[in-house]
């Protein structure tokens, strides 16, 4: 076993003269390299083949991912990934495509781009979709700034105001201001919903839009969602959905029907691509017909219908008003492929099971939890749920403590002090891919740890023990971040 | 959790000290315990600077989140903390006293109205959890 070994870095398993290769006799004269190019030292790692193999394996090893175990990261949506969409996107008649090609000879390739986006459209309820954003801020940047273009295009530069909830992601209102627009925040109330008497005040002809996430970050649907859009578009707004919380609605309400103008979708979370490290995510933005001429480009699209001998031919197209090209070439198209195999196995009736797994054993958990630990929104949650870890009677544990614990007991912490509405936030998504033997053995660890934090509290402060490296110092990396020798 | 009395404080956190027509700004020990360890302090206005009440200061980064602080009274900032820019934990320790982020001074008179006594602040507080 790995535990409690510390691992050298491979400059430190360096031992000079070792090498793993050797070079031919050379057959040609020694080029001159000019003397400013030249350096005195270069310390790189001298190790032999075996060396360098066993170094990376065992740090792969210590690794924690899906494969590995239960990752009830919230707001990650962590599922299990389906080996066939790797294998899928591997097919060398797509792995081996360069960009540049004639569409001519990539008529497949396209033919799946232009039906993942039919198959987002069809989801959730939108009249277009754009593949190209690479991620889900991306795909954020890229809507917010497809409201701006609406505005201007309407002569409307008063309209500077966007509105976020104060539950939202972090990258929301970054992505805003990228797009020139001022924050303002806007409350959530004790239920957990958005505030609209918060929501009231800033419905004038200042107002841009609002961007909501629905179910919101506390895992709850918004019981105010509807009146809250009415509100927005009454006053002249747009309204963009964050789509990182699909997985809770695949099949059972349709964005668009709810009344949301644009929406970008994570396909790295709701249709199962590796990410966080594991790989790059999409983030395509699907919109209403009001904004479709300015979706970022290219899409897939029919450039010549097919005819009674020939299928149609498939090719680009950039919409009228474009905001523009938010990426190179045509998105990340492996990722895409992932996505398309995800859907295509599943179907309608799988996504759809999908949804309600994800909600089903998100309520598992709470209702197994919620009476060792606070829980400030006790209502059915959706895919996911935000415990307070803040017990009166063992006030100096946080919920830091009790995710170090977790790791003891090999499962991966879930995220914490996010939503920052919940002081000591731990946000809890378990996805539908866990069966109930997994959630049972969490629900075990985490009574357990909570019992701990009564009776031995320091067990929580010491944790993780059972891991390679102990706690880390938190405030030394922030303040005192070296990345260089 | 700390609460001094005859200080004013803000809904969001933030104290105040009145001396004549001067007041003196900072976070509140409710704030920097809910924050944790703190990392980061920026202060954006400077000396001379004009404030109104609610308008940006700086913002302060914890381990947890970042935050943005805001001055409860207006005025004209005669001064900024620069020794807690340069040692953030001083925040944790000590924020009602060497933690101080700015000063203001305002002829007419430091305007409290719409802030809370330390009576009302740790009702507030006690309400939050």
């Amino acid at each position: 076993m790995m535990m409690n070994r510390e691992q050298k870095t491979i400059f430190e398993l360096s031992s000079e003269g070792r090498n793993g290769f050797r070079f031919p006799k050379s057959d040609v004269k020694a080029a001159e390299l000019p003397n400013d190019l030249m350096r005195e030292t270069l310390p790189l790692p001298e190790l032999s083949e075996m060396d360098v193999v066993r170094h990376y394996t065992r740090l792969s090893a210590l690794n924690y991912s899906v494969d590995t175990g239960f990752y009830p990261l919230g707001s990650c949506t962590m599922k299990y990934n389906p080996k066939i969409c790797e294998k899928a996107a591997r097919f060398s008649g797509f792995s081996q495509l360069h960009p540049l090609q004639p569409v001519e000879t990539v008529q497949g390739a396209l033919l799946i781009l232009y039906e993942m986006q039919e198959i987002l459209q069809e989801i959730s309820g939108f009249h277009a979709a754009s593949l190209t954003p690479a991620a889900g801020a991306h795909g954020e940047f890229s809507g917010v700034k497809m409201i701006a273009a609406y505005h201007n295009q309407r002569d409307n530069s008063r309209r500077k105001v966007m509105l976020i909830p104060d539950s939202a992601h972090g990258t929301n209102p970054a992505s805003s201001v990228m797009c020139g627009f001022r924050v303002q925040p806007v409350n959530t109330n004790e239920r957990g919903n958005i505030d609209l008497k918060s929501l009231a005040a800033y419905c004038n002809d200042e107002l841009a839009g609002i961007m909501i996430t629905n179910p919101n970050t506390l895992g709850l649907f918004d019981e105010n969602l509807i009146e809250a859009i009415d509100m927005v578009h009454q006053a002249g707004g747009l309204v963009y959905g964050d789509g990182a919380n699909m997985n809770a609605l695949l099949g059972i309400a349709k964005p668009a029907e709810l009344g949301f103008d644009v929406m970008h979708f994570n396909l790295h979370k709701t249709f199962a691509t590796p990410h966080g490290g594991g790989g790059p995510g999409a983030g395509a933005v699907c919109c209403t017909e009001r904004l479709r001429d300015f979706l970022p480009g290219p899409i897939a699209a029919v450039i010549e219908p097919a005819t009674d001998e020939l299928p149609p031919l498939y090719g680009w197209k950039m919409p009228e008003k474009s905001i523009g090209q938010v990426g190179s070439f045509w998105g990340h198209f492996d990722v895409i492929v992932k996505a398309y195999t995800y859907c295509l196995m599943l179907g309608r009736d799988g996504l759809k099971r999908v949804a309600e797994f994800a909600t089903l054993n998100a309520n598992y958990l709470m209702s197994a939890l919620k009476d060792v630990y606070p829980l400030p929104y006790d209502r059915i949650c959706m895919h996911e749920f935000v415990l307070d870890v803040k017990w009166p009677d063992a006030p100096d544990v946080r919920a830091l403590d009790v995710a170090k614990r977790l790791m003891d007991y090999d499962f991966h912490p879930p995220t914490n002090y996010f939503p920052l509405i919940v002081h000591e936030a731990l946000m809890i998504e378990p996805t539908e891919t866990e069966s109930k033997q997994t959630l049972d053995l969490f629900i075990e660890a985490m009574r357990s740890i909570a019992k701990e934090a009564h009776e031995q509290p320091e067990l929580l402060h010491d944790a993780p023990v059972n891991t390679p490296f102990g706690r880390m110092d938190e405030v030394k990396a922030a303040k005192d971040l070296k990345i260089t020798e | 959790m700390n609460i001094i009395p005859g200080f004013f404080y803000s809904k969001n956190d933030e104290w105040v000290e009145v001396k004549g027509t001067k007041a003196t700004v900072g976070i509140t020990d409710f704030a920097q315990n809910s924050l944790s360890d703190i990392v980061f302090v920026e202060i954006s206005v400077s000396e001379g600077d004009h404030v109104e009440a609610s308008d940006l200061i700086g913002t302060v980064e914890s381990v947890k989140a970042a935050s943005d602080v805001y001055t409860p009274v207006a005025g004209v900032v005669v001064a900024a903390n620069e020794s807690v820019i340069d040692n953030p934990e001083l925040i944790n320790a000590d924020p009602f006293g060497k933690a101080w982020l700015i000063q203001v001074e305002n002829e007419d008179g430091i305007d409290t109205s719409g802030l809370m006594n330390a009576e009302e602040y740790k009702t507030y507080c006690e309400g939050r959890g």
